[in-house]
Formats: structure tokens, C-alpha cells, sequence
């Protein structure tokens, strides 16, 4: 009994044992060293032959692949923002064990055990049952969608593991056709296959396109739906259905476990690039296409690597650009934005403080000339939390921008456009603290800052509707400050550390 | 034919203790990622140590197992940090994000091992294969002992993970229930957090050449969420988890032995039967647990249906009686004002009479002295809530109803005279009813 343990629990245990141990028996074949393996480089008829799908064989793999890619981008779209991400790969490690039971049942009958359709068959049921498992457990117990998943995927998984245990035993035995449900077999795949992938893929996304408003809502608002008399619960069935399906016929192609990638990563790659559940889903169907078809022409132009797992590289590749460069929600785009938005900042509250200095020092006069109304650099830096040198850059942009003029050294003045716009920045700020304080009840010793919060980011009407509100006390031009303004704010307390460190 | 006439303690011994010591580090550090709703981290965890054994072997051109393990600990780490970093740089849903990363890693770790393929030479001692049964073959000696080096290496993991989780078992209470307050109180919840997916890892890849990446998951998982099903307290969770494991391992490796020769056919995998076991268990105490258990939350909602319906039986009665004392109802007419359906309703009042609140006179009925005073006091409860409402809540009057149904169930003397004198002196309810009296004479 033991040395035959040794035998088959090594082609039937994790999925990467199993490679390794597929490879080990290789391995003991041909005793080849470590350093003469590398990635042979193709020829020029290689890539030929590939770009322009002149082998059959290829033709197949990346029409079968790419409708795939295509039709779980779409699916994956729909389960990314119902948040069930994880739920194609419960569901794929949960069709193990119906793939074990199908088979030991056709084969007790009589029938050819690994013929396609019986073992998909056994798949789907056993996802589903999966599938309704996760959500007793959510449903009925105290534990969250987290933990099912897990006890779910486990154990079915478990329970194939030692299904397959007993069919490595069955007299037509050795499960050689069904360990390329864990793993996938690309390359392999024949016309029937690719049919079968896109005739049901096609079905899919035809479903989902029907079915198109009704699923967003059901992402989006589930309490809306429902009120609205959808049938929110046929809608979820129908979409834990679609992912059922394309998980089942994935897995022939990339295998159990990067199945689930195709279902996630195009789709969260797609959110990247725009806001729209339209959008969202053509561009997470082209990524899917499109990492489909470039991942398995590269194997099948470097012979050594793997379709199903270079599929899933690339389509990680185009992940992490769509995370760094997408637009709108991407990385870059957000941190320019920040940096946009607090340049604005700064730049008004620098004018906003020369302003509120010449004010309380009764220098403003707009009769006056400008040169009159010169304030001291260290006066400005005083009343904000900033440091020298990023206040020296601050009034740096601002020159550049020409609001500001630089006297000497330590003395600046502002331009006659940077006056105009201090002008209105205070009145806009001066706005909406009289708003606040007028209509939220905020007290004036602490309006400042509230007012402070939000007024760079008041749009236009904004504005006009408050002082529509407040028109009795905005008839002259420039509002009074509700509050005392200090200017030399660091005597009383301690609002500027550098400030603080400079004495 | 049971199988167990094979059992040899030197080979299955081993075999058990291999199983329990994987099954109870595994559970230890599970309790806190079920509670920290990061039960899939663990599988993304296991999925993920393949590229860093490859890249270990690749680097050390050896197989031996420090270099791999150390590789395979790091990719675990790396892909805690990785989701992390997706998630809140990315503004990614954190289960996208994981899978993200997991298959990402797995489809390199899986690219790397291919090309190593021809000249990986990695013998069943090595870190990769889930094979429990391999267990006594590769042994160490120790003072003169001949010991299985997976029982050697399970036993330091499960003292790690012993240690951890008895030192800090504070701080990771604190950090699991509230991570934020435990940041404020001034211990770090961010290096607690990574310590023990550092321990994940490495129990995952410690337990990975025993019983396989999946099932280690079962190991982190279900042991815990049975025990969380259990009790509510922490400590008892731990204790809990921990002897489940134990039986889900012996469980599992007993009937890997028996339950395929019912139908004819050699053992099968124990790690495989362990994940089963495990299942099995927690089925056990999802349904039958004393408080949280399917079976007595469903009990106790249908008891306390049909205690509500008893009383609205009643209360509506009551209401009958006062619009026209002449009104006998029967069943169909209390259902049909009641939307019930006709069973429960029989057996209500099958219930008032056996409890002589109300008689059954040829199929229509009346209250008793006791089921009026109930229903008086269920009444009055009723119209007080909803004066209370209308009073208090600023409720309008039109929609009241509904709420003082519900609460009027729920409503006892104390609260009644509390509801009687934080509301105007009235006698009548919004809808100009008569509040009933506490007492007939009252």
C-alpha cells in the first residue's frame, strides 16, 4: 500500500507539485544541467508563423483564448463591482471534486469518463453547489463572505484531492485527462475546444448585454433595484450563472487557478480608465482580448513558456500600467491633480495673506499706488504653517505667474493682477465664513478654518448663489472680516513651527 | 474491510503528528485572520510562495531547504505588502486586488518553474510536496531518535505560533477588533498586522510540504470559523479551534484509511480527508452550536413568530370586542385581517386555548378574563408607543403604526408606566382610540 502512495499522490496533490512532480519524473529521464537551459530565441519563421496565424494549431489557441479573455473581461466586469472578485476562485477550486464524481460515475457506467461534457457537467454542479454553499454560510451564520469563501474552496477542494485519490485506482484509471482541469491545456486545445469556449462565451455576453442595465443596477444599488421591482435575486443567480460558465469552460484553457485572473485582473485593470459601466466593460473586454492574444502567441512563439500563465503576466502587465498611467483614476493622474490642487492652495493663500497684512496694517487704498503697499516675506511666512523654503518657492511660482513682484530681498508687492485676484480670493474666503457662520452656526473664532477647508474647490455658481444669500452684506466691494485677523499669528500661539525654530 | 487492520503506529504515528502539529499552527494563527475578515489572504498567501521558491532555487542553484524556505516566506510577505499597496495606492477593492496579485504571482512563480523544468531535481524531502504520507520516510536523527523532519520543522512553527499568539495576545485582540484604537492606545497595529502574515507564511510553507498549499487554507480557515460559530470569546476560540484541528487531523487520516474501502478501494489522501473532516466539523457547528447555530437561531425566530402572532391573535381580539362585543370571530376572519397563513394560525390558537386566554366555541372565539387582561395591556402598549411617536419622535400619525406593532411586543409593565409618564395625561391615542387602563379597575 505505501510505495503505492509514493506513486500516485505525487501527480495529485497542489497543483505546482504536480508540475514539479511531472517534471521530477522528466528530470530522472534526462539529467541535464543547470546552466545550458535558457529560452531559445525564435527564428524569423517562428514569428512568422504565429503573427500571421499561419499554423493551424496557433490559429485555434488564440481565437479559443481570446474569446475567452473577452467574454470574462465582460462576466468579471459585473462580479469585480459586485465585489465577488474572489468568488471565481472559490467557484474553480470548487468544480474539482464534481469533476472527480463525474467522472468515477461515467466510468461505473460504462461511459468514456473523460469525454468533455460529462466532466463539465460535473463541474458546473459541483460550482453551483459551491456556489449556494458560500451563500448559506453568509446568509445563515455569523461568519462573512471572507471566511466562506475560504471553508468553501478548501474543503471541496479537499474533498477532490482525495476523490482523485480514488479515481487514480479505477481500472481505466490514471487521471492524465483530468489533472489539465487544474492546470489547463493551451496548447492543446482543438477545434471543438475553441468552439465549445466561444459558442458558450458568446452566449455569455450576449446574456450580459441583455441583461446590461439590469446587472449595473444590481452593482451599483442593490436597495434600488429591489425597491424598483427588479428581480434582484434572479439577477444575482444569473450572474453567479455567468461566472459559473465562463469559470467552466476557462478552465480547460488557463486551468483552475489562473482562471480566476482572467475573471479579475482585465476587469480591475478597465476601472483605471474610466467611470462609466459601459466603458468599463469594453475596455476590460479589449484588455481580456487583448492580453489573451498576445499571452498565447508568446507562447506559442517561445515554446518554454506557458500559455495559461503567460496569459496571465500579460494581462498583469497591463494592470500595472492602467494602475500608474489610467486616466481618470490612475495613479499619475491623481497625484497631478493633488499637486495641481495644492499648488492652487498655496498660491492663495499667499495672496490671501498679503492681503489680510496690508489690510490690517491700513496700507490698502486702491487709490494708492502698488509700491506703497510693500509687505516683509517673514511677515507672510508668519502666518502659515509653511517652511521657508517651499514659502520661497510658493512666491517663486508666483512671480512667474505675475502676481507678485519682489522688491528686495525680503519685500514683495503685488501686481496689479495679483491685487485683483487677492480680492477676490478674500471676498470669496469672507463668503463663505459669513455663510458658515450665518447658516451653519459655526462661531467666528473658528470660521477661519472651516472657511479655510473648502473654499478653494467653490465653483462659480457656488459662489454667485452665496452672495445671492448673503446680498445685504455684500453691497460694498470687499467683505469685512468677521473675525480679527492676526497677522502675527506665532506670538500668540505656536501655528507656525518653523517659524518657532527660526528664533 | 475497515482498513484500519493495516494501521502501524510507526508509519500512521507519525503520520497523525504530522497532520495535528500542521492542523494546530495553522488554526492558531487562523483564529485572527477570520476575525480580521482576511480569511482569503492565507489562500492568496499559498498561492503566491511559488515564485519564491523558484526564485530561491534559482539563486542558491540548490535545493536544499533554508534558501527555499526563506524565498517562499518572503513572496508570502511581499504579497500582504503588494495587496496592500494595490488597494490603497490603486483604490482597488481589496478582493481584487488579491486576486491580482496572487495569480500574478503564481502565473510567474508557474513561468519560472518551467523553465527550471528539465533540471529541477526536487525529491520528496524537499519543501514542494503536500504528502503526509511521506512523512515517516524522511527522517532526522535527534539524541539517538529517529524523527520525521516534517514533525521537526511543524513542531519550531507550532512553538512560534504558540508563542506569538500567547505573548501578544493582547495587542492582537486589540488589533483585530479594532486597529485603530489599538494604533491610538501606542502599539503599533501595522507590525502586528505583518508579524503575522510573516507567520502565515511561514506555517503555509512549513505545512505546504505536508498537506499541500488548499489545504492549508482549510487549516486557517475552518477550524477557526467552527470555534467562532462556538462561543464569542477569544480565548475559548483559540482553545476551540485548536482541538478541532486536532480531531479534523485524526479524523481525517482515519477515514482517508476506511472510507474508500466501503466501496472497494485503497486509502486515499489524508491531507484531502483532513480538509473533508474539517468541513464536516464545521457543518456540525454551524447547524447545532448552543447560540449562533443555524438550528437555534431559525428555533428561537419561529418561536418568537408564533409567540408574536399569539399575541396579535389577541390584541385583536380585544379590538374586536371593542368596536362590537356582539362579533364572535372565527379562524378565517382573524387570518384574514391578520395576513397570516392558516396553520400557524391554528396552532396559535389551539396554544391561547390549551393556556386559557381565549375558548373555542364551535369554531369561533372569545377571550377569557386572563386573555383580556393580556391583550388589554398589549393594547395599551400599542397606543402608547404611538403616542409616544407622535409626541417624542416627531412622527406623524399616519405612520406610527407599523412601529408601535412591533414594539408593543416587546413592551412590560416597567416600560409602559415609563411610556405613561413621559407622555401627555391622555386617555385616547393619535387616532383618537381610548388607551386602555393597566388594570380592569384602574
Amino acid at each position: 500500500m505505501r510505495p503505492f502512495f509514493l506513486v500516485f499522490l505525487l501527480a495529485s496533490f497542489v497543483p505546482q507539485s504536480l508540475v514539479i512532480a511531472e517534471n521530477n519524473a522528466r528530470e530522472i529521464q534526462s539529467q541535464q544541467s543547470i546552466t545550458n537551459r535558457s529560452i531559445t530565441m525564435p527564428t524569423w519563421s517562428d514569428w512568422k508563423r504565429v503573427l500571421f496565424l499561419q499554423d493551424y494549431n496557433t490559429r485555434i489557441v488564440i481565437l479559443g483564448t481570446t474569446l475567452l479573455g473577452m467574454s470574462a473581461g465582460m462576466v468579471g466586469s459585473f462580479a469585480l463591482l459586485r465585489k465577488r472578485a474572489l468568488m471565481g476562485d472559490a467557484l474553480s477550486h470548487a468544480t474539482l471534486p464534481g469533476i472527480a464524481i463525474a467522472f468515477i460515475v461515467a466510468t461505473t457506467l460504462g461511459l468514456d469518463g473523460k469525454s468533455l461534457p460529462v466532466l463539465l457537467v460535473g463541474a458546473a454542479l459541483s460550482g453551483l453547489m459551491g456556489i449556494a454553499t458560500i451563500l448559506l454560510i453568509r446568509n445563515l451564520t455569523r461568519l462573512k463572505e471572507d471566511a466562506a469563501l475560504g471553508i468553501v474552496l478548501s474543503v471541496f477542494f479537499g474533498a477532490g484531492i482525495a476523490l482523485l485519490g480514488i479515481v487514480q485506482q479505477m481500472e481505466t484509471g490514471h487521471a492524465a485527462g483530468l489533472e489539465s482541469f487544474i492546470y489547463g491545456k493551451t496548447a492543446s486545445m482543438v477545434a471543438s475546444d475553441a468552439w465549445l469556449i466561444g459558442s458558450a462565451g458568446m452566449t455569455c455576453m450576449l446574456i450580459s448585454i441583455l441583461l446590461f442595465k439590469e446587472l449595473t443596477l444590481l452593482c451599483f444599488d442593490e436597495g434600488f433595484a429591489d425597491s424598483r421591482g427588479f428581480p434582484v435575486v434572479f439577477l444575482d443567480m444569473m450572474l453567479m450563472g455567468l461566472v459559473v460558465v465562463v469559470t467552466i469552460i476557462g478552465l480547460q484553457a488557463v486551468g483552475l487557478i489562473l482562471m480566476i485572473s482572467l475573471l479579475v485582473i482585465p476587469p480591475a485593470a478597465a476601472r483605471f480608465w474610466t467611470e462609466k459601466m459601459v466603458n468599463m466593460t469594453i475596455v476590460a473586454i479589449v484588455l481580456g482580448a487583448l492580453s489573451s492574444m498576445i499571452g498565447s502567441a508568446m507562447s506559442a512563439i517561445f515554446p518554454n513558456l506557458p500559455s495559461g500563465a503567460m496569459i496571465v503576466l500579460v494581462s498583469t502587465a497591463m494592470f500595472l500600467f492602467s494602475m500608474v498611467f489610467g486616466i481618470p483614476r490612475g495613479i499619475l493622474i491623481r497625484k497631478l491633480r493633488r499637486h495641481e490642487l495644492n499648488t492652487k492652495i498655496n498660491r492663495q493663500h499667499l495672496l490671501r495673506g498679503i492681503y489680510e497684512y496690508l489690510e490690517a496694517r491700513g496700507l490698502l487704498n486702491e487709490k494708492q499706488k502698488l509700491e506703497s503697499m510693500q509687505v516683509p516675506i517673514d511677515a507672510v511666512f508668519q502666518m502659515r504653517s509653511w517652511s521657508r523654503p517651499k514659502l520661497k518657492k510658493i512666491i517663486k511660482r508666483a512671480q512667474l505667474e505675475q502676481l507678485v513682484e519682489l522688491v528686495h530681498e525680503n519685500q514683495m508687492q503685488l501686481t496689479e493682477a495679483g491685487l485683483k485676484e487677492a480680492i477676490r480670493l478674500v471676498h470669496e474666503h469672507r463668503l463663505w465664513e459669513l455663510y458658515l457662520i450665518t447658516y451653519a452656526d459655526v462661531a467666528p473664532s473658528k470660521v477661519d478654518q472651516d472657511a479655510d477647508a473648502i473654499e478653494h474647490v467653490l465653483e462659480p455658481e457656488v459662489i454667485s448663489e452665496l452672495e445671492s444669500l448673503l446680498i445685504q452684506q455684500t453691497s460694498e466691494g470687499v467683505l469685512q472680516s468677521p473675525h480679527t485677523i492676526d497677522i502675527d499669528r506665532n506670538k500668540t500661539n505656536s501655528q507656525n513651527p518653523h517659524a518657532r525654530r527660526l528664533r | 474491510m475497515s482498513g484500519l487492520e493495516q494501521w502501524n503506529w510507526s508509519l500512521d504515528g507519525w503520520i497523525i503528528a504530522a497532520g495535528i502539529l500542521c492542523a494546530v499552527s495553522s488554526a492558531l494563527l487562523g483564529n485572527f485572520l477570520v476575525l480580521r475578515k482576511m480569511s482569503m489572504l492565507g489562500d492568496a498567501i499559498t498561492h503566491a510562495i511559488l515564485p519564491g521558491l523558484a526564485a530561491a532555487f534559482f539563486l542558491s542553484d540548490s535545493r536544499s531547504s533554508i534558501p527555499m524556505f526563506a524565498g517562499a516566506v518572503l513572496a508570502g510577505i511581499l504579497t500582504a505588502l503588494f495587496t496592500e499597496w494595490i488597494r490603497s495606492f490603486g483604490k482597488v477593492d481589496e478582493g481584487a486586488s488579491m486576486g491580482v496579485v496572487f495569480t500574478s504571482l503564481f502565473a510567474l512563480g508557474l513561468v519560472m518553474i518551467v523553465q527550471a523544468a528539465d533540471h529541477v531535481d526536487l525529491d520528496p524531502g524537499c519543501v514542494l510536496y503536500g504528502a503526509i504520507e511521506l512523512t515517516p520516510l524522511d527522517t532526522i536523527l535527534i539524541s539517538g531518535w529517529e524523527i520525521p523532519r516534517v514533525v521537526v520543522v511543524l513542531s519550531v512553527v507550532l512553538l512560534v505560533n504558540l508563542l506569538f499568539v500567547v505573548l501578544f495576545l493582547k495587542e492582537l485582540k486589540l488589533s483585530s477588533f479594532d486597529p485603530a484604537l489599538a494604533t491610538t492606545t501606542g502599539f503599533n497595529a501595522t507590525l502586528i498586522h505583518y508579524t503575522l502574515m510573516t507567520l502565515v507564511a511561514v506555517t503555509a510553507v512549513a505545512s505546504f510540504e505536508t498537506v499541500g498549499n488548499i489545504l492549508v487554507v482549510a487549516m486557517f480557515v475552518v477550524p477557526p470559523a467552527a470555534a467562532y460559530m462556538l462561543t464569542d470569546r477569544l480565548v475559548r476560540m483559540i482553545v476551540l479551534s485548536v482541538i478541532l484541528a486536532i480531531i479534523a487531523a485524526v479524523l481525517g487520516h482515519i477515514s482517508a484509511m476506511t472510507v474508500p474501502r466501503w466501496f472497494g478501494f485503497q486509502s486515499t489522501s489524508t491531507a484531502g480527508m483532513m480538509a473533508v473532516a474539517a468541513g464536516l466539523l464545521f457543518i456540525i457547528a454551524a447547524l447545532f452550536a448552543p447560540r449562533h447555530g443555524i438550528i437555534v437561531v431559525f428555533v428561537r425566530r419561529q418561536i418568537l413568530a408564533w409567540k408574536i402572532l399569539a399575541e396579535d391573535i389577541i390584541a385583536l381580539m380585544y379590538r374586536i370586542e371593542e368596536r362590537d362585543p356582539q362579533l364572535k370571530p372565527d379562524a378565517a376572519y382573524l387570518r384574514e385581517i391578520l395576513f397570516s397563513s392558516p396553520l400557524p394560525t391554528d396552532w396559535s390558537l389551539h396554544f391561547l386555548a390549551r393556556h386559557g386566554q381565549v375558548i373555542d366555541s364551535n369554531g369561533t372565539y372569545e377571550l377569557t378574563e386572563t386573555g383580556r387582561d393580556r391583550a388589554r395591556q398589549l393594547v395599551r402598549s400599542h397606543r402608547l408607543w404611538e403616542h409616544y411617536l407622535v409626541e417624542h419622535a416627531g412622527m406623524s400619525a399616519e405612520n406610527i403604526h407599523k412601529q408601535a406593532e412591533q414594539l408593543e411586543h416587546f413592551t412590560d409593565r416597567q416600560l409602559r408606566e415609563k411610556l405613561n409618564k413621559d407622555t401627555l395625561d391622555t386617555d385616547q391615542d393619535p387616532h383618537g382610540r381610548p388607551i386602555p387602563p393597566e388594570d380592569e379597575r384602574g
